[in-house]
C-alpha cells in the first residue's frame, strides 16, 4: 500500500511537471522558453542518455556528444543545398533527419561494438577518445565539415517558429524518459542490469554480454542523436569546436551534478547548467570578486568538485538523503517500526563496478 | 614432476598456437603486412613516395615515430604508473602537463631575459635545464596536492575519483587561460642542440634526437628506480597485491604519494619537452590526455612496458599516416589512429600489456 501510495505520488508530480512545462509558454517570458528551456531540454534529452548508460549498463560513456555531434553533422551535410561547407546533398529535410539518425546509430552501434569488451574505468577512457578522435575527424575532413562547421542550416517547416522546438524538444524528453524507465522491465533491460551487476555469471548463464552492451549503447546512440538534431535546428550551426574535448566533460558535468544514477537528474542537472550559464553575469557582485562570464568553466568545475567531494549521486542525490533523513525523523516520532523500504546502495556498481 | 611441467608448457604453446589461428589475430597480421607492403612499394603518389625508390624519406619518417614515440612515452609513463599503483585514473594529467610548459615558458623567459622572440643561440643548456626541473616540479607539487587534498580519502571509488579530476582539469584549463592567455608559446631549445644533419640527402632536426635521448634516459632512470631500488620494489609488489603490501607493515600511503609526485613529475617534464617540441596553447591539455589515453589504452594501462609499446605503435601511426596516405587523403590520418585502437582492442581489450583491474 505504502509503495503504491508513493508511485502514484511520484507519477502525480511528474504529470504535473509536464503539464508546466506545456503551460509554460504562456507563464514565463519567451527568452526562458526558447532560450532556456530549450536549451535545457536538449542537454538534458542528451544527458539523459549518460545516465541511462551509466544507471542501467554500467556504463559511463563520453561519446555521447560525439552522436549528438554526428547526427547533427550529418543533417547539414544532407539537407543544405548551397552551403559554403560539407557535401550539400540538398536532401529534403526529413530524408535527411532519417539519413542522420540513420548515420548516428550505425556509428554508435559500431563504436559500441569495439568497447563492449571494456567495462568501467577503461570504456571512461575509450569513450573520451572517441569523442576527441571524432573532433578531429569532422575539424580535418573538409568534404564533410572542416575546422568552420556547417552554418545557416534551416529546420524543417514543420518546426518552424521558436515555440514549436521547443514543444519538440518537450515531447522527445518526455519520451525518452518514459521509453528508458519501459526498457528497464523488458526482458532485454533485465539482462542488462544483470550485465552490469555481474557479467560473468550472465555469460555463464548463456547472455550475451558484449551484445547487450553494444545494443544499449546504439540504442544511447541514437537518442543521443535526436537530441543533437533538435542542437543544429536550434543554433543553426554546428561546428567541431562545439564537440570538442571542453564541451564532451561539460556534458558528462551536467549528468554528475543531476545524479549520475537518476534519469530525472538529467534534465535537472541541464536546468542548473543553463541558469548558471545565462544568469550568472546578472548576479550582483559576482564581478566583484573576479568571477566574470568568461571564469564560467571554473564555476562549474568548482561545483562539480563540490557535489563529488559532498555526495557523488549529484543533486538527487541530495534530495534523496534530505528526504530519507526527514522521513525517518518523521517515522521514529510516529511509530519505533516504521515499513520504511530498505536502503538503497546501488550507485557504487552503477558508477561502473569497483571491486577491492 | 618434470613431466608435468613439460606437458603444462606444451600446453601453453598449444594455446598459445591456437590464440594465433583466431579470426581477429588473423586480420591484424593481414593487415600489419599489408600496411608494411603498401609503405614498402605501392605507396606511390603519396607525399612520401614508395619506401624503395625514396629510403630517404623513408627514413626521416621512421626517425620522426621513434622521436615522438619517446616523447609520447614521457607523457604516458605518469600516466600509468599512477594508474598501475593506485588504480586512479588521473585525468588531470594533461592540465598538469600543460602547467609545466607554462612555468617553463615564463622561467626561460626570466632567465634569458626577453618575453618573445628568442634566439636559440641566447639559450644555454642551463637556460632550458632550470625551466625543465623548474615546470615539472611545479606539476610534481601541484600533482601531490591534487592526490592528498583530493584523491587520498576515496582511494578504490575509480569513478568518483576519476570525475573529481575531470572537475580539477575543467578548473585548471580555465584558470591557465585567465593567467597565460589563449596564444600559442613555446619553450626554445637550448642552441647547442639546434642544429640539422643531413641523412640520406634530407635534413633532420637534432632536436628531436635530443627529445629522445631524453625520453630514453627517462625510461631507464624508471626502469632502475622500479626494478634496482627498495621503494621501486615495494611499487612493484603494491601492484601486484596492495593488500599484501599494508598487511606487511609497509606505509603505502606514503609510497602513494611518492608515486603521485613522481607521475606529476614525469607529465611536467613530458609537457616542458612538448612544448619545446610543438608549442602550448590552450587545448594542449586535452590533447595530450587524449596521446597519453591513447598510449595507455594500446598498451594495457599500468605496465610500463605497455606504455613503451603502445608509444611505439602510436607515434609509428601518427608519422607514416600522413606521409603514406595518398597525398588527397591524407586528411583521414586521424582515421588511422583509430583503426589501430579497434584493432588492439579485438585482439587484446585491456592493451598489448593490460591486465582486467
Amino acid at each position: 500500500m505504502n509503495l503504491r501510495d508513493r508511485l502514484t505520488g511520484a507519477r502525480l508530480a511528474f504529470a504535473g511537471l509536464v503539464l508546466i512545462m506545456v503551460l509554460l509558454p504562456s507563464l514565463a517570458t519567451a527568452f526562458f522558453v526558447n532560450f532556456v528551456m530549450t536549451q535545457t531540454l536538449i542537454l538534458g534529452l542528451a544527458a539523459a542518455t549518460i545516465v541511462f548508460l551509466a544507471k542501467y549498463g554500467g556504463m559511463t560513456s563520453l561519446a555521447q556528444l560525439l552522436m549528438f555531434g554526428i547526427a547533427g553533422f550529418m543533417f547539414g551535410n544532407a539537407a543544405l543545398a548551397g552551403g559554403a561547407r560539407g557535401l550539400n546533398l540538398g536532401w529534403h529535410p526529413w530524408a535527411a533527419v532519417g539519413f542522420a539518425l540513420l548515420v548516428t546509430t550505425v556509428a554508435a552501434f559500431v563504436l559500441g561494438a569495439i568497447a563492449s569488451r571494456t567495462t568501467g574505468i577503461y570504456f571512461l577512457m575509450l569513450t573520451l577518445v572517441y569523442g576527441v578522435i571524432g573532433y578531429f575527424v569532422f575539424a580535418q575532413i573538409v568534404e564533410i565539415s572542416g575546422p568552420g562547421g556547417i552554418t545557416s542550416i534551416q529546420r524543417p517547416d514543420l518546426l518552424g517558429p521558436p515555440i514549436r522546438l521547443y514543444y519538440a524538444g518537450l515531447l522527445l524528453s518526455v519520451l525518452a524518459y518514459l521509453g528508458f524507465r519501459a526498457v528497464r522491465r523488458t526482458a532485454f533491460g533485465l539482462a542488462l542490469q544483470g550485465v552490469r551487476d555481474d557479467p560473468v555469471r550472465m555469460a555463464s548463464l548463456g547472455f550475451n554480454v558484449a551484445l547487450h552492451r553494444t545494443l544499449a549503447f546504439t540504442m544511447a546512440g541514437f537518442v543521443a542523436g535526436l537530441a543533437g538534431l533538435l542542437n543544429v535546428w536550434w543554433n543553426g550551426q554546428i561546428d567541431p569546436a562545439s564537440i570538442s574535448i571542453g564541451p564532451t566533460l561539460i556534458l558528462l558535468i551536467i549528468a554528475v551534478i543531476g545524479g549520475i544514477s537518476s534519469l530525472e537528474g538529467a534534465w535537472l542537472g541541464a536546468f542548473v547548467y543553463v541558469l548558471v550559464f545565462t544568469y550568472l553575469r546578472d548576479l550582483p557582485l559576482v564581478d566583484r570578486i573576479g568571477i566574470t562570464e568568461a571564469r564560467f568553466n571554473t564555476v562549474i568545475g568548482v561545483i562539480v568538485l563540490a557535489i563529488m567531494v559532498l555526495s557523488p549521486e549529484g543533486l538527487t542525490g541530495i534530495g534523496q538523503r534530505l528526504r530519507r533523513r526527514l522521513r525517518r525523523r518523521v517515522a521514529a516520532e510516529a511509530a519505533p517500526t516504521a515499513g520504511d523500504s530498505l536502503p538503497v546502495h546501488t550507485t557504487q556498481k552503477e558508477l561502473g563496478g569497483t571491486r577491492p | 614432476m618434470t613431466a608435468a611441467v613439460q606437458s603444462r608448457f606444451a600446453e601453453s604453446a598449444r594455446d598459445r598456437l591456437t590464440a594465433l589461428r583466431r579470426p581477429s589475430v588473423v586480420a591484424v597480421v593481414v593487415v600489419a603486412v599489408a600496411a608494411a607492403a603498401w609503405v614498402l612499394v605501392f605507396a606511390n603518389g603519396t607525399p612520401a613516395g614508395a619506401a624503395v625508390d625514396d629510403p630517404g624519406k623513408f627514413l626521416v619518417t621512421a626517425l620522426d615515430a621513434v622521436t615522438f614515440a619517446g616523447l609520447l612515452f614521457v607523457a604516458a609513463s605518469g600516466f600509468t604508473l599512477i594508474f598501475g599503483l593506485m588504480r586512479t585514473v588521473n585525468m588531470a594529467h594533461g592540465s598538469l602537463f600543460l602547467l609545466a610548459a607554462y612555468v617553463a615558458i615564463r622561467v626561460q623567459e626570466a632567465m634569458v631575459g626577453r618575453s618573445r622572440n628568442i634566439d636559440p643561440a641566447d639559450v644555454g643548456l642551463l637556460d632550458w635545464l632550470v625551466p625543465l626541473l623548474a615546470g615539472a616540479g611545479v606539476a610534481a607539487v601541484l600533482g601531490l596536492l591534487i592526490q592528498q587534498v583530493f584523491l587520498q580519502w576515496n582511494e578504490g571509488q575509480e569513478m568518483r575519483q576519476t570525475l573529481v579530476t575531470l572537475a580539477i582539469t575543467v578548473v585548471l584549463a580555465d584558470q591557465m587561460l585567465r593567467e597565460f592567455g589563449g596564444l600559442a608559446q613555446r619553450v626554445v631549445w637550448p642552441g647547442a642542440v639546434t642544429h640539422f644533419f643531413s641523412i640520406f640527402g634530407e635534413r633532420y632536426a637534432t632536436t628531436r634526437l635530443f627529445m629522445l635521448a631524453i625520453a630514453v634516459l627517462v625510461g631507464v632512470l624508471l626502469w632502475l628506480w622500479l626494478t634496482r631500488t627498495s621503494v621501486g620494489m615495494v611499487i612493484r609488489a603494491g601492484v601486484d597485491d596492495r593488500q599484501m603490501v599494508r598487511g606487511l607493515g609497509i606505509n603505502i600511503r606514503r609510497v602513494f604519494a611518492l608515486t603521485f609526485l613522481v607521475g606529476s613529475f614525469l607529465a611536467g617534464v613530458g609537457g616542458v619537452l612538448g612544448a619545446s617540441f610543438a608549442g602550448a596553447a590552450p587545448g594542449t591539455d586535452g590533447s595530450w590526455l587524449l596521446n597519453a589515453l591513447v598510449v595507455v589504452i594500446i598498451g594495457g594501462l599500468g605496465s610500463l612496458k605497455g606504455a613503451a609499446a603502445g608509444s611505439l605503435l602510436y607515434g609509428t601511426v601518427v608519422a607514416f599516416s600522413p606521409a603514406y596516405l595518398p597525398s588527397q587523403y591524407s586528411y583521414y590520418a586521424i582515421i588511422m589512429t583509430f583503426g589501430l585502437l579497434a584493432l588492439v582492442l579485438a585482439v587484446r581489450p585491456y592493451g598489448l600489456f593490460g591486465r582486467p583491474a
